[in-house]
């Protein structure tokens, strides 16, 4: 399980980086939400991976799952959410007000 | 005892902003009116707080009464409570300047401001470093709106930038904490400075690795080299009171550097001990040198006075990178300074370029001023501070700083790029006031008289200065309580967690 928590991860981070060191907005703004993706991901596996661990206390459970990085993460993925919903304004607006959907407002340069 | 005052400095900005959206549709009058008195009870409450931190004591607040290294906390100790008042100092003054009309340009400046101001000082104040990331990321997207307010093409351009670059600085820092949480499985600091000084040799490297993660997010916060470029086009794109409230932007990196670096990783973190020293004092000095050329080679005073804020934080980091108590104390001293004299002067800039017709804050010889004596004069006191000219702020800050590396190994360095950065914002600022003043063409003005609110503001954060100077033993007295406080880490474990055991035992449980 953890081969495959870390390869989805490291697979998510390169595809995010790449996108976003491209030229467009769109582009980005896709790559930067894999790249939250896979933090959010990271994040989730940072109180260790368990499978059927209790999640609350219970008489008989043996092993509990850790609830913090829980936490975490449904903050990272609310923050990440709303970033990314205004990123996207953003970019429309950007597209809007200077004519081209190049992240420095330079078409054909 | 405190009771509850410490959480009001992130309630009141809250309240007031939800205040002004309800009551959005009955008027202007009603948001400023709003907006002021929340401000003037910042500002109180704020003089509270800094008179309650002065005893050394840490008052900490612990949220929904959970206790310490399992809750949130909210600490004050003598840094957060005088950056809180420093906070809500610079943010009346801007906010003072706003309601001038500028307040108008777009929708909501009144709630982002305030929201802005949750998210500041909840960064200050906090002492949980998940929590950090939460109010840094409460403080960014107003940040965002803010920049934004006016709109243009100019300020779309720059917020892409800005906010792309902060969301990627926000994946960092989640995965900065994330390490470190799964290293030492808290993220309290008091409790992770305990964690780290007795973490196992094999998890040394991994939290080395978190630690100078963060040390990159704070860095790009904090426009450090190499993460400072979108400064200073976002900052001389933003609106005239935005930008002086981002002047404060920038020192919530600085301090959350001087936080987690003196705190978690400070003197008693065992085998991990100011890692960040070694980082801190060459970039801090590189950051100064390529500020002070940007001032140079500026040919709009905006953008000139976003560079001056990149040279202040290399001046800050580098008194930081020292690491000793006098070179702390100077650097908070200079901290205060540069902040409010860098604000002060983004505000003069707007003053004078809408005097100046379409030239603007551009420097090319333009139309006279309208108000010739006052600007001049205001522009002169300014340039002086910010330079650090006797017989102002600004030279004490520096003398300070320069005192407190006379015994350092890098004094050399030190004192040569100070030297040199204030020499070379000195003929970068007389050039302009020349450019701006004396190189005149005979058109008439076209701009009107700055307002009185406006020139209040301007007037304000000027004073600061000659009053910083004035006062400089008591000023100079208390940045150096804080800096003792600073160097002893100790003493804020036990203030969140209780009496610990001595260091020593812990350490050397660690190292077994």
């Amino acid at each position: 399980m953890e081969i495959l928590i870390s390869t989805a991860i490291g697979f998510l981070v390169a595809c995010g980086i790449y996108l976003m060191l491209r030229a467009r907005t769109m582009d980005v703004v896709i790559g930067l939400t894999l790249l939250s993706y896979a933090v959010n991901l990271f994040l989730f596996a940072s109180g260790r991976l368990t499978s059927n661990a209790a999640a609350l206390i219970s008489p008989d459970a043996v092993v509990y799952a850790d609830p913090l990085p829980q936490a975490l993460v449904l903050t990272a993925i609310v923050i990440g959410f709303g970033m990314t919903a205004f990123l996207v304004v953003l970019a429309i607006r950007a597209f809007g007000d200077l004519g081209n959907d190049h992240v420095d407002g330079e078409a054909g340069k | 005892m405190m009771g509850h005052w410490l959480i009001v400095p992130v309630l009141l900005p809250m309240v007031a902003a939800i205040l002004m959206l309800l009551t959005a549709r009955m008027g202007r009058a009603v948001e400023r009116s709003i907006s002021l008195l929340s401000m003037l009870g910042l500002v109180a409450v704020s003089t509270v707080l800094l008179n309650a931190s002065l005893s050394g004591d840490y008052q900490v607040y612990a949220l929904g009464n959970w206790v310490a290294p399992f809750g949130i906390v909210l600490v004050l100790d003598r840094l957060s409570a005088l950056m809180v008042l420093l906070t809500s100092v610079l943010a009346l003054f801007s906010l003072l300047y706003a309601c001038n009309g500028q307040d108008r340009e777009g929708r909501h400046f009144h709630v982002l401001f305030h929201m802005q101001l949750m998210g500041l000082n909840g960064a200050f104040l906090t002492g949980d470093l998940f929590n950090l990331f939460v109010f840094f990321e409460i403080l960014l997207i107003a940040s965002y709106g803010l920049l934004l307010h006016g709109g243009g093409p100019l300020r779309s351009r720059a917020g892409l930038h800005y906010v792309i670059l902060n969301l990627a600085g926000s994946a960092l820092f989640l995965i900065g904490v994330g390490t470190i949480y799964g290293m030492l499985g808290t993220l309290n600091m008091a409790d992770l400075a305990v964690k780290v000084a007795e973490a196992n040799p094999e998890q040394l490297r991994l939290i080395h690795i978190s630690a100078l993660l963060l040390m990159v997010v704070f860095g790009l916060k904090a426009a450090l080299l190499p993460l400072y470029f979108w400064l200073p086009s976002a900052y001389s794109s933003a609106s005239a009171p935005v930008a002086a409230l981002f002047a404060i932007m920038t020192k919530v990196g600085v301090y959350s550097i001087i936080r987690i670096f003196m705190l978690v990783f400070g003197i008693e973190a065992g085998v991990l001990s100011n890692l960040a020293q070694p980082w801190l004092l060459p970039l801090g000095l590189v950051t100064l040198a390529l500020g002070a050329f940007g001032v140079l080679s500026s040919r709009c005073l905006r953008k000139q006075v976003a560079y001056l804020v990149v040279v202040s934080v290399g001046t800050l980091i580098a008194g930081v990178g020292l690491l000793t108590v006098e070179s702390m104390a100077a650097s908070l001293y200079y901290l205060v300074h540069s902040t409010l004299i860098t604000g002060g002067l983004f505000l003069l800039a707007d003053l004078i370029a809408r005097q100046r017709g379409d030239v603007g804050s551009e420097l090319r010889i333009g139309p006279t001023v309208t108000q010739p004596l006052l600007l001049s004069t205001m522009f002169f006191i300014a340039a002086l501070a910010v330079v650090g000219l006797p017989p102002l702020s600004g030279f004490i800050g520096k003398l300070l700083l320069l005192q407190a590396a006379v015994q350092q190994p890098s004094v050399v360095w030190f004192w040569s790029v100070i030297l040199i950065a204030s020499f070379f914002a000195l003929i970068a600022l007389s050039r302009t006031g020349s450019a701006l003043f004396l190189k005149t063409d005979d058109t008439a003005t076209t701009g009107v008289r700055a307002g009185g609110a406006s020139l209040l503001a301007v007037t304000a954060l000027l004073l600061s200065s000659p009053l910083l100077a004035v006062y400089g033993d008591a000023v100079s007295g208390f940045t150096t309580a804080t800096a003792e406080q600073l160097m002893a880490p100790m003493q804020y474990i036990e203030g969140v967690l209780g009496p610990q055991q001595s260091p020593m035992v812990s350490r050397m449980g660690g190292e077994q």
